[in-house]
């Protein structure tokens, strides 16, 4: 292996010149030398500041945690027994001179983005956002900064967004049908974001709304908290089939592949995810419909937000990095792919099993 | 387009074959006969004429949507269909335009002579007129391959609720040489006689393959075994002294095949002959790649007529004397179909012999000699069965013999298309030539999605090269790959070349240094 006049090796010698900034990834996460703190670490660190809830970012093992008020109780709920700190928006954090600030990042309840300055420099780890506001997380605020990290879940052209409010619609009508052939009509979406998202937004004058035990776990913990959630029953196994009829469930994508569906007999699947854009990733689920529906910011919003925060250098995380990282060289920012643990949006996703 | 396109969105939001047929059949019961005769015709592979190329869509997609090229072409290669990726990076409407589907087809093959610059202009102008589904359905229409959710046998159904005819009936009437320019609705579908076209064949029978053990079948004096020649299925007419050549995709290959064609027209008149266009030297079958020379040829050279010599292997007789003796027992058609064979006595009409056999071990011991045979298996036919339509289970089955196997290395990867977009599901393997990896095929089927899902992750982590939408990966996957045949070529840098490969399955089991070698598959040579 080739080796610089220091007896470093080139990887070496680039973690140690990356070491020197503000903040680094050092393997572990996304690190800030001066204060000792790691943001959404995914592997055991001593401090950990949050983004938000979802288990790739916010993981098990962890000395202590800090994280907005609002995800206290969704980490809670999901690591059990751990040191947490709550932070409210826009309150700010010192550590060893280092200023931390929580924004609101628009993904889900209680999801931020960190801002974190130190001597007059300026970055921003974003987590995942979305510039919708959707009524039930907090709406994403744009952060000047210097440097910001961006996730690229949907950073491609093909992948832009119908406003919200007509996908309701569409998921409206089609249960509506579904129910006039005495069908249920069971939709899957993540436990924590989508699957409260659509609890809010959908017509409950049409008929119930059940959930499947992980996410009836997460409204439970949500509510419990504050969060005003609209009504949900909870479809458990001594529930007479016929009580479904007519009804829409939401289920994560995991329950679905399982026996857990049978009970409902005559059933029509929908998926709602940023994925449906595509024909072909629907066909391969062969699910009945798709709704293009996602927490994360498509094509358009992923530039607008770039360009809002003024930075002109960008780390490209997770999603179509490279591609996306090419596309705003191109645009005359300064970006780099850098590679982590952090997942997106994940069509068939296992996680929701371990918080069932 | 609006009623197609909502066809599309109904076809598109099921998964249920039946909600399918009902779309359909409202859409035939609305739809006007022009945009029906179409529909048909598209969801039948009659697709209208290419008048535009595709890079000139990629390229006016590109310059319309503000999306770089290399941006564009990258997004293909995720949503695997190029329709569908320049309906999504287009920017939304502007106008409406009401033509329905016949109009805007005539629209497009109106654009076959003109000048770039106005195809360019017509094509923005579709653009800028359509909404998101209409869009990829005026692209489908240009770029081709229409499928999208509903196959011929689905529509047949369609249509026989729509008009009340059986099944049967409609599959026989859309058969044939016909395009939406060449007749109309009622002609097709209506008209008292179906055989106003001389041309016109009739829909194939085809069998399964035995799923069970083959004593299941029962008695055995009530089948006859055929054996399975590796040729390809085709179906020769005979009618008003002239002489027609289907093959099973339902092309026209009378041209293709002229010392067949010859011999059609010294059958009887009104004659139709199920077989397999073989090739054949001395009394026996030639392999495959003989006849590969010949297939796509339209104009066929007295050299290569001697160098690749066919014939048909006849198998069944469906149409004797201009009358349709379908529904008439196998052992009945036969009988004629001999009588015909002996009458004629001509060297490229060979009769596909019955193989005699007592019990069904004794086939089976027999069928070990297939490959020496030059033929892959038998066909087991119920003596008294009809000639039915398309693929039915029951009275027809296929009987093949193991395919070869051999174990190989995957050395590049490709995206797949369609369903499997984003998918890396065709492969290219290679076996072991000396220390040396030597490609010697592709495959890309036998997998499920979740071995295709694992894979897709491999091929993320250990690509070494990317080519477009090739990778070359880490030499470090075995599969066992199965194949009908293999003979020597000069075009594959392995010297060999497969008949049939495909993905048996993943040798998760072995390093990729116990794949098999060169000499191994240069051993199963003929």
């Amino acid at each position: 292996m080739k080796k610089d006049d220091r007896g470093r090796t080139s990887r070496q010698a680039r973690r140690y010149q990356d070491m020197k900034r503000l903040l680094s990834f050092d393997g572990k996460g996304i690190y800030c030398a001066q204060a000792d703190v790691h943001i959404d670490p995914w592997k055991p660190v001593a401090k950990a500041f949050i983004t938000h809830g979802h288990s790739d970012h916010a993981r098990w093992g962890m000395g202590s945690y800090v994280c907005t008020n609002a995800s206290v109780s969704i980490l809670k709920h999901r690591l059990g027994k751990v040191k947490i700190h709550g932070i409210a928006y826009g309150e700010a954090m010192m550590v060893n001179g280092v200023e931390f600030t929580f924004f609101p990042a628009g993904h889900v309840i209680g999801s931020a983005q960190i801002r974190v300055s130190y001597k007059g420099e300026t970055w921003v780890v974003s987590g995942d956002y979305k510039l919708s506001n959707d009524g039930i997380s907090e709406a994403f605020e744009p952060v000047k900064c210097h440097t910001f990290i961006t996730e690229s879940t949907f950073g491609l052209p093909v992948y832009r967004w119908d406003p919200q409010e007509q996908i309701y619609d569409r998921m409206n009508t089609w249960w509506k049908k579904n129910q006039a052939e005495g069908k249920v009509s069971i939709i899957t979406a993540y436990s924590l974001g989508k699957a409260q998202r659509i609890i809010q937004n959908l017509d409950h004058s049409v008929g119930k709304i059940f959930t499947h035990g992980a996410i009836e776990a997460t409204n439970r913990a949500l509510r419990a908290s504050g969060v005003p959630l609209l009504d949900t029953t909870h479809a458990t196994a001594n529930l007479d089939y016929k009580e479904y009829a007519g009804g829409l469930v939401i289920a994560t994508s995991s329950a679905v592949n399982s026996n857990w569906t049978k009970k409902f007999k005559d059933f029509r699947l929908g998926i709602a995810s940023g994925w449906m854009q595509v024909r072909g990733a629907r066909r391969r689920r062969a699910a009945d419909i798709g709704f293009v529906l996602s927490d994360h910011a498509d094509w358009n919003e992923l530039n607008q937000a770039i360009a809002l925060t003024e930075a002109s250098e960008i780390y490209v995380t997770h999603g179509f990095s490279e591609i996306f990282s090419q596309h705003l060289i191109e645009q005359g920012y300064d970006a780099k792919v850098v590679k982590t643990a952090f997942e997106g949006e994940q069509l068939d996703s296992t996680e929701e099993e371990k918080v069932a | 387009m609006k009623q197609f396109a909502q066809l599309f969105r109904k076809v598109e939001e099921t998964n249920k074959t039946n909600d399918k047929v009902d779309a359909l059949v409202h859409f035939f019961n609305e739809a006007d006969d022009s945009d029906k005769l179409w529909t048909i015709a598209l969801f039948s592979h009659r697709r209208p004429r290419r008048t535009i190329t595709t890079s000139f869509l990629r390229e006016w997609a590109s310059e319309m949507s503000g999306v770089p090229t290399w941006l564009f072409e990258e997004s293909y290669h995720i949503v695997g269909d190029l329709a569908e990726t320049i309906s999504l990076v287009l920017p939304n409407p502007t106008q409406k335009d009401e033509r329905n589907l016949s109009d805007w087809i005539e629209y497009i093959q109106g654009l076959r002579e003109v000048e770039e610059e106005e195809k360019k202009r017509a094509v923005f102008y579709a653009w800028k007129s359509l909404n998101q589904d209409e869009r990829f359905l005026f692209n489908k229409l240009i770029t081709g391959g229409f499928r999208i959710g509903i196959s011929q046998k689905l529509m047949t159904r369609a249509l026989s609720k729509h008009l009340d005819k059986p099944t049967n009936e409609i599959a026989h009437r859309l058969m044939g040489n016909w395009t939406p320019d060449s007749t109309d609705f009622q002609q097709l579908l209506l008209d008292d006689s179906i055989s106003s076209d001389t041309s016109k064949p009739y829909p194939f029978y085809l069998a399964y393959a035995v799923e069970e053990k083959i004593e299941d079948l029962g008695d055995p004096d009530e089948w006859t075994a055929e054996w399975k020649w590796d040729g390809i299925r085709g179906q020769v007419i005979c009618r008003e002294s002239e002489s027609f050549i289907w093959s099973r995709g339902e092309e026209l290959v009378t041209d293709t095949f002229p010392e067949i064609a010859m011999m059609a027209t010294k059958l009887p008149e009104g004659t139709v002959i199920d077989g397999e266009i073989l090739g054949y030297e001395n009394g026996s079958p030639l392999s495959f790649q003989a006849l590969q020379k010949r297939i796509g040829r339209k104009k066929v050279t007295k050299k290569l007529l001697k160098e690749a010599p066919v014939v048909l292997m006849a198998y069944d007789l469906l149409e004797c004397k201009g009358e349709d003796i379908r529904n008439q027992s196998l052992e009945e058609r036969r009988l004629k179909l001999a009588e015909i064979v002996q009458d004629l006595q001509h060297p490229t009409l060979v009769l596909s012999e019955s193989v005699k056999f007592q019990n069904w071990e004794t086939l089976a011991e027999l069928r070990k000699t297939s490959r020496e045979r030059g033929a892959e298996g038998f066909m087991l036919k119920k003596k008294a069965s009809p000639y039915l339509s398309g693929r039915k289970k029951g009275d027809w089955w296929k009987w093949k013999v193991d395919p070869y196997t051999i174990d190989a290395v995957m050395l590049y990867a490709q995206r797949g298309h369609g369903r499997r977009s984003s998918l890396y599901t065709d492969f290219t393997f290679a076996v072991w030539n000396g220390d040396r990896l030597v490609t010697f095929a592709k495959a890309y089927s036998g997998l499920t999605d979740k071995e295709f899902k694992e894979i897709t992750a491999f091929v993320k982590n250990n690509t070494i090269e990317r080519f477009g939408p090739v990778s070359s990966v880490k030499p470090e996957l075995v599969f066992e790959l199965a194949f009908e045949g293999i003979q020597e070529s000069k075009r594959h840098k392995s010297g060999v070349a497969l008949r049939f490969p495909r993905i048996k399955r993943w040798r998760r089991d072995k390093p990729a240094s116990e794949a098999n070698h060169l000499e191994d598959l240069k051993a199963l040579l003929p």
